[in-house]
């Protein structure tokens, strides 16, 4: 099939950006959309061009580095896969398809749809961990868990940190980012200890990254490509509710 | 033995090799670990969990990734689990059992003090992991669940769904990110190593470029770490990470650590064909799929019969290929066994598929005996995913499966501390070429990259540095300028060629030539043959590439270059290793050493060695060592399926 791209370019950070246009011909269906993309960057890289620049790697949907937004949709237009599972069949000839990055002010753009992720990093370092260190731990039985809580805990472990919940509300919010980590560490008795100040830290640094509140509009759940719940939101809320009540940690 | 390989393993009893050692290794006091530096390169299992545990112990740790983020290692795509010695299923595991097997599964290939120890501190493995709030599967009663994997008789594989090397991998960077927190480790994010620094012999520091501004850097330490995984992309298609390279350890191998058993690499039986020139990389199906389905090809070829199809085809037509020469094990034939099957049918012209390189795995008499509620509970991720791949219905008609390289046994050789043969400069984890043998069994990857992070190289870099003294090494000498000259000499040389391919025209050609040649079946008229195609491509390569875009920014057609350059390298001392390497050991078939029956045949009394390679020269052939490995504790037997 025949396509025409729409994709967003930006040298720099600095650079203002604009969309182009590219023309991609012979997609096969079978071709994944970033291998759609490699084959407009090898013919690029032959006229002399700089290739559209996008993050990617394991390509098999897990690691979370793959950020676009196209056609308007983080990841595309199918639910519950990332930008590297989603295939051209979901496309037909003569499509017009919009290509940009991630866009949120804690997601400053980098080159073309590449996109800086650290304050998410930078989340997880606030406290998004327990404190132990290595060696010196009782034995993996000495504490059960409840299947049900350890079922619940891995969904919420599911996140892959892309970002695409960011991108998709309207306040550029992390909350599912970050109450998916509060939510795994808060079910578990290993994170118990600190329940408290773990949430505390995690928003506040959420905060200070400059990410958007959060007004429940869903859009998160939506696109998120691993179906974490909004579910981990109310948990977050009432995590940090009880500990602001009974702590003054931060 | 070789005079110049000095594995130091340990004297005594195999049981006590390790704790006594342990005890051997001189510490470096608690108040003195602050004045030393060291760097890691690489955070995904290996790397992340070293990096982390030092941190902990009070050095000072540069950890450095190309990635965006240290969790985004390709560690994470690990699927199946972990193992370990827990016995947690009163089935009669132990310690020794998982070194036996593992010995065993690697073809008698790798080192025994090495093995054992891996299985020892992989119960302390799965405590850790736990504690870090890894939400590993659990039964009913609240413990933790096994599963037998990849033919174990035992069932010691602790998981998390499919993505255990997610959930590891998360736990590893929680740990790193609370010392980077802490201020102990300073993370530097799309940087990549392109060399290693020598003073007086000893590894002291690397050459990074920042991949976004591409300043070319240079960090000094005491130390340095390599955790940088595996080279399977020298073959192009595998299912390694797109960014996942050699570049690191090759350049480490340039400056005098010698590489180990490079042409040890694994070949996954049930990935997803290739589907056209555009394939970018493969995508692997759990192995337990063998569980259920049947592998068949037709009896006689039919050109590009598509597995819509193929339920037409009547019984009588169809070769059951794993069943009928192989009754005891069937479908479930080890690894290496399904994959060479699966390539003498396609070989034969009965491959399936538009390409005619694929064959059926079917699950039409699973659905029918079990239900199709059954095979969904148990396969229902793997389904939607081939589904979404592929778009064929594997409830309705087969999935079409072929063999990819999964994993790269070999690696820098590393003596019982996991050092290099360069003083200070160690390997970790798929970096190295320690535990595997020629062979890895499924869910031994994680097991090993953890054990050598969290629980051998805090113990050992110790006894290095204790004796080093503290002193550090300022990046303005003279080998830190040479060497960020050479980096810097070399980018602008690739960037001038202005020719008229494009990069991964050449990785394309050196992926098909090595695949061919070098891959699961080798011969030496093949071999020779190879070598010529990658010594001509490699000059070609030099004068005839095109790098588009500048010195000064984010230029990943730069990035893949540098890359490209070094997997050329490394697939000429590929070939030159399987050549000397003249038995079927392991993943590979040599085909002028096999059994009347055609199958694979082991040669101990000549080939029971590493070989360790050592780089002499832009222009001359590598020198080869050898380690001659003794078993004291396990008997060499021949593998059999029939």
């Amino acid at each position: 099939m025949n396509l025409t791209l729409k994709i967003w370019r930006q040298k720099n950070a600095q650079d203002k950006g604009k969309m182009e246009s590219f023309n991609v011909s012979d997609v096969s269906p079978d071709m994944s959309f970033l291998e759609m993309l490699d084959v407009l960057n090898e013919q690029l890289t032959r006229k002399g061009i700089d290739p559209i620049h996008f993050d990617h790697d394991c390509r098999e949907g897990i690691c979370g580095m793959c950020s676009m937004v196209i056609n308007g949709r983080p990841h595309g237009p199918k639910d519950l896969i990332t930008t590297c599972q989603l295939h051209m069949r979901s496309f037909k000839e003569g499509d017009v398809i919009s290509i940009e990055p991630w866009r949120a002010g804690a997601f400053p753009v980098i080159k073309d749809l590449v996109v800086d992720r650290t304050s998410f990093d930078r989340i997880i370092q606030a406290g998004g961990y327990v404190n132990v260190n290595t060696g010196g731990i009782p034995d993996a039985n000495a504490i059960p868990i409840a299947k049900k809580i350890a079922d619940e805990a891995m969904d919420a472990a599911a996140c892959i940190g892309c970002g695409a919940c960011v991108a998709a509300c309207k306040n550029a919010s992390a909350m599912l980012f970050v109450s998916a980590k509060v939510s795994q560490l808060a079910l578990l008795p290993q994170g118990q200890v600190e329940r408290q100040t773990r949430v505390e830290k995690m928003v506040a640094q959420m905060d200070k990254e400059g990410f958007g509140a959060c007004t429940n509009t869903g859009a998160c759940e939506a696109e998120c490509p691993k179906g974490i719940s909004l579910t981990n939101i109310a948990r977050l809320n009432r995590e940090f509710f009880s500990a602001k009540l009974t702590s003054d940690n931060i | 033995m070789s005079t110049v390989l000095n594995s130091k393993v340990p004297a005594g009893p195999l049981a006590d090799k390790w704790s006594k050692h342990k005890f051997d290794l001189k510490v470096v006091n608690p108040s003195n670990k602050r004045k030393y530096d060291i760097i890691v390169v690489g955070t995904g299992l290996a790397g992340a969990s070293a990096a982390a545990s030092f941190g902990e112990l009070g050095y000072n740790v540069k950890a450095f990734c190309f990635q965006d983020s240290p969790r985004r290692a390709h560690s994470i795509a690990a699927q199946g689990g972990i193992n370990a010695a827990k016995n947690y299923q009163n089935d009669g595991d132990s310690i020794f059992r998982l070194f036996y097997d593992t010995v065993k599964g690697g073809d008698y290939r790798s080192r025994e003090a090495n093995v054992y120890r891996l299985a020892q501190v992989s119960v302390d493995i799965i405590d850790q992991c736990v504690a870090q709030g890894v939400p590993f599967a659990r039964d009913y009663g609240g413990l933790l669940a096994n599963r037998s994997f990849g033919g174990a008789q035992v069932s010691r594989t602790f998981y998390a769904r499919g993505q255990t090397g997610q959930q590891l991998l998360l736990g590893a960077y929680s740990a790193i990110s609370r010392q980077i927190a802490n201020g102990k480790v300073k993370m530097y994010n799309r940087s990549e190593m392109l060399d290693v620094v020598l003073v007086d012999g000893k590894a002291r520091g690397i050459i990074t470029r920042n991949l976004i501004t591409g300043e070319i850097e240079s960090h000094s330490a005491h130390a340095v770490v390599l955790a940088t995984g595996g080279y399977g992309n020298v073959f192009f298609l595998s299912t390694n990470a797109m960014g996942s390279n050699v570049t690191a350890a090759w350049r480490a191998h340039k400056k005098g650590a010698f590489f180990a058993n490079p042409c040890f690499t694994q070949i996954h039986p049930t990935c997803i064909p290739v589907s056209g020139d555009h394939q970018s990389k493969l995508t692997l199906m759990s192995e337990s799929l063998r569980n259920d389905g049947r592998v068949w090809v037709p009896k006689k070829g039919i050109k590009g019969l598509t597995a819509k199809d193929s339920v037409k085809i009547a019984e009588a037509d169809r070769d059951y290929y794993l069943e009928r020469r192989y009754p005891s094990f069937g479908n479930l034939v080890p690894r290496d066994v399904a994959s060479r099957n699966a390539k003498n049918v396609c070989d034969e012209g009965r491959g399936v598929g538009a390409t005619g390189l694929a064959v059926f795995l079917d699950f039409a008499d699973a659905i029918k005996r079990d239900g199709r509620d059954t095979i969904e509970a148990k396969y229902g991720n793997l389904f939607d995913m081939y589904q979404q791949i592929t778009g064929d219905n594997p409830y309705e008609m087969p999935m079409m499966i072929y063999p990819a390289v999964h994993y790269t046994m070999g690696g820098l050789w590393v003596d019982y501390n996991l050092m290099t043969t360069v003083p200070g400069l160690y390997a970790t984890g798929e970096c190295n070429f320690s535990d595997h043998g020629a062979n890895r069994l499924g869910a031994s990857a994680l097991m090993q990259g953890l054990a050598d992070g969290y629980f051998v190289i805090p113990y050992t870099i110790g006894d290095y540095l204790a004796t080093l003294g503290h002193e550090k090494v300022e990046t303005t000498h003279e080998a830190f300028v040479q060497a960020e000259k050479e980096v810097r000499d070399r980018i602008n040389t690739l960037m001038n060629i202005n020719g008229e391919k494009t990069v991964d025209d050449f990785h394309k050609e050196l992926g098909k030539i090595m695949w061919e040649y070098c891959g699961m079946s080798r011969s030496e008229e093949g071999l020779k043959k190879a070598k010529g195609m990658v010594q001509e491509l490699k000059t070609e390569f030099w004068k005839n590439v095109k790098v588009v875009g500048g010195t000064d920014e984010l230029n990943m057609s730069l990035e893949k270059a540098n890359r490209v350059a070094d997997f050329l390298e490394l697939g000429e001392l590929m070939i030159d290793d399987a050549m000397v390497r003249a038995e079927s050991c392991g993943g590979h078939f040599r085909e002028e050493s096999q059994t009347p029956e055609g199958e694979a045949l082991r040669i101990d009394d000549k080939f029971s060695f590493v070989s360790a390679w050592e780089f002499a020269g832009d222009n001359s052939p590598e020198n080869l060592h050898k380690e001659d490995l003794v078993f004291e504790n396990v008997k060499l037997t021949q593998r059999s399926y029939k």
